[in-house]
């Protein structure tokens, strides 16, 4: 299932500013990639230009390639839609549909698609995806109740359930944990791990403990100053940002005398 | 000059009491003082023969003057502006609900008088003084708002989607500020519209249903359009961008997260601009004229409407004319029955059908 990225000469624009400039990087098929940096230096805007959901925003547009499987996703012929179930994305704010129930959430990738599928099959889709998430133990007497009345971290693992339902090749994360106590952010740092066998999941986060926990390869963008695009500073595996980094500034902003 | 001894409230005003020491006036003292202005006043209205808007007036000042400085003498003159800002909102509010209330009070109390079995089965053929009813006029009135909402609703609902979902640039501004205009069209406009409109094809002096329909909707699909789009635009962003990252194409994430999401505000938008055109005269006036007869068939020939019907009696009452006036409270007092009954039901739309957070 699980797929490579390589990503060349990416720049990524909101209208006439350009927000990321010169991405080439090549994420490994089952690993955790993570991407780190401070505010405002496009990591979401990146992981959002992998599965074509940056151009959700009008007048945000990109120049570059993305290939994953030797297909370029922004090729003219290519249907954003097509590309989306192919790569899942978490937010980070859980968004569970508020109309809909737990069990209705995450058959919404195949409801919401209009695939036919037998009764059974959806019983067992829901629970395979429920059980992904680890989350089947807590909700599994209650599918019918609505989404939005889980606790937070139940509610971002009912969205991963959900993302996990389409059975993509990729899982994107933009901060999953970001609004999530230490007990949540473990649950779902633990399901990254599994996940991981079979997905290629790339994440973005703001706690380098989590990166470093986490993730086998670490990508640091930075950005020169207010107004100038965000750039990919450094791409190595996790032990070496976090040990002997390359380049100064990725090792001041890890140890924390960035700024 | 500077010490170091922090600036303590004491300090600045020996005045001022210590927390819990300070004198108030007892719990309904506001109210009394104020009640005690309006006594006065009602006294002073007395001397000079009694009227309710001279009482109103004195009344208001009176009280207001009174409680401040009763409040201020006692309490001191913070808490006796705040009392007297109360005092004004509150007489401010009891006089917008004067009207409201008598306006009420006058239609069920001569409305009250016809309000009978008659008056629901009857036409108005062959009645010259005493009986006859609204029946043809209930009748009309429903088939013509039900064909405006027939119109108005599928028309406001697209665009409002339009607006939110897909519009951008200038071309959504310019939408958006001739809706915003239309929203304010006064109704005689949208009747000589239709009018106009239809007299290029059917002549002069035509007079029918569906032209009313029209009419209405012209002043309907405005108030859709801005309900839904304030609507549309609460739908959080997250559930979109959830939706697309699920590889669901637009118009189905419109259709089963983004239309489900804001039903209720929906169902209640469509009730209350049913609401706002049920009791429209001057376009139906214009475009429908009224008849005696009970006619279902809006396309041909005038109907009866309930405001129209109501304004015939009281204009043209017959001989003698009491049966007629009270037969245009009737049809006053049914309409705002009407018109009551969709804000329940709006209401209860909005209730029902609100996103459960199932806690």
């Amino acid at each position: 299932m699980a797929k490579r990225i390589d990503v060349s000469d990416l720049d990524i624009f909101y209208g006439n500013f350009k927000a990321v400039e010169g991405v080439n990087v090549s994420i490994e098929p089952r690993s955790v990639t993570a991407l780190i940096g401070p505010s405002g230096c496009g990591k979401s805007t990146f992981l959002r230009s992998l599965n074509r959901m940056h151009e959700v925003i009008p007048g945000a547009r990109v120049e570059g390639k993305v290939v994953i499987d030797g297909q370029d996703l922004y090729g003219s012929d290519v249907d954003p839609v097509d590309v989306r179930r192919q790569i899942g994305m978490v937010f980070q704010r859980p968004n569970p549909f508020p109309t809909m129930s737990i069990y209705d959430n995450v058959v919404a990738g195949v409801r919401l698609n209009a695939k036919k599928m037998k009764k059974s099959d959806l019983d067992d889709l829901v629970e395979s995806s429920l059980k992904g998430a680890n989350l089947w133990n807590e909700v599994k007497d209650r599918l019918n109740r609505p989404g939005s009345g889980l606790s937070g971290g139940q509610q971002q693992r009912l969205c991963i359930a959900r993302a996990i339902a389409v059975q993509p090749e990729v899982l994107l994360m933009d901060e999953p944990c970001s609004a999530l106590d230490p007990i949540s952010t473990l649950a779902i740092e633990d399901l990254m791990t599994e996940l991981k066998d079979r997905f290629t999941i790339v994440i973005v986060t703001h706690n380098m403990q989590q990166a470093a926990r986490v993730s086998e390869q670490t990508g640091f963008f930075n950005l020169n100053g207010v107004g100038q695009p965000g750039r990919l500073i450094e791409f190595n595996p996790t032990e070496k940002i976090f040990s002997n980094p390359d380049q100064k500034a990725t090792e001041d902003y890890i140890s924390g005398r960035f700024g | 000059m500077t010490t170091s001894t922090p600036t303590r409230p004491e300090d600045l005003d020996p005045m001022t009491p210590a927390v819990g020491t300070r004198r108030k006036l007892p719990r309904y003292g506001g109210v009394g003082l104020y009640v005690a202005g309006l006594v006065v006043a009602g006294l002073l209205t007395l001397l000079s023969g009694f009227s309710w808007g001279l009482f109103a007036v004195y009344g208001v000042v009176l009280g207001c003057l009174v409680t401040y400085v009763g409040s201020r003498v006692v309490e001191g003159s913070r808490k006796a502006t705040d009392r007297l800002v109360t005092s004004l909102v509150t007489s401010a509010f009891a006089i917008a609900m004067v009207p409201l209330v008598s306006l009420i009070y006058t239609v069920v109390s001569k409305g009250i008088t016809r309000l009978d079995g008659t008056f629901f089965s009857n036409s108005m053929v062959g009645v010259v003084g005493e009986g006859g009813g609204a029946y043809h006029a209930i009748m009309g009135t429903l088939i013509i708002t039900a064909l405006a909402s027939l119109i108005s609703v599928p028309v406001g609902l697209l665009a409002a989607i339009y607006l939110v979902e897909y519009g951008r640039g200038k071309l959504k501004k310019a939408l958006t500020f001739f809706v915003d205009v239309m929203t304010g069209i006064p109704s005689i406009v949208a009747g000589l519209f239709a009018y106009a409109l239809f007299a290029i094809f059917f002549g002069p002096g035509v007079r029918f249903g569906l032209g009313g329909a029209v009419a209405l909707s012209v002043l309907m699909i405005p108030v859709v359009v801005r309900s839904a789009e304030e609507v549309l635009k609460l739908v959080p962003n997250e559930l979109r961008e959830a939706s697309y990252a699920l590889g669901v194409p637009k118009w189905r994430t419109i259709t089963k997260v983004v239309l489900p999401t804001a039903i209720a505000g929906l169902g209640t938008g469509v009730t209350l601009s049913i609401a706002r055109v049920i009791g429209e005269t001057a376009p139906l006036l214009v475009i429908v004229g009224i008849t005696a007869a009970t006619n279902f068939d809006p396309f041909d020939g005038r109907m009866a409407t309930l405001p129209v019907y109501a304004y015939y009696q009281l204009t043209q009452p017959g001989v003698p004319p009491q049966f007629g006036i009270d037969r245009a409270w009737t049809a006053a007092l049914v309409l705002i029955i009407i018109v009551m009954a969709l804000n329940v039901v709006a209401r209860l739309i909005s209730r029902f059908f609100a996103p459960k957070t199932g806690r």
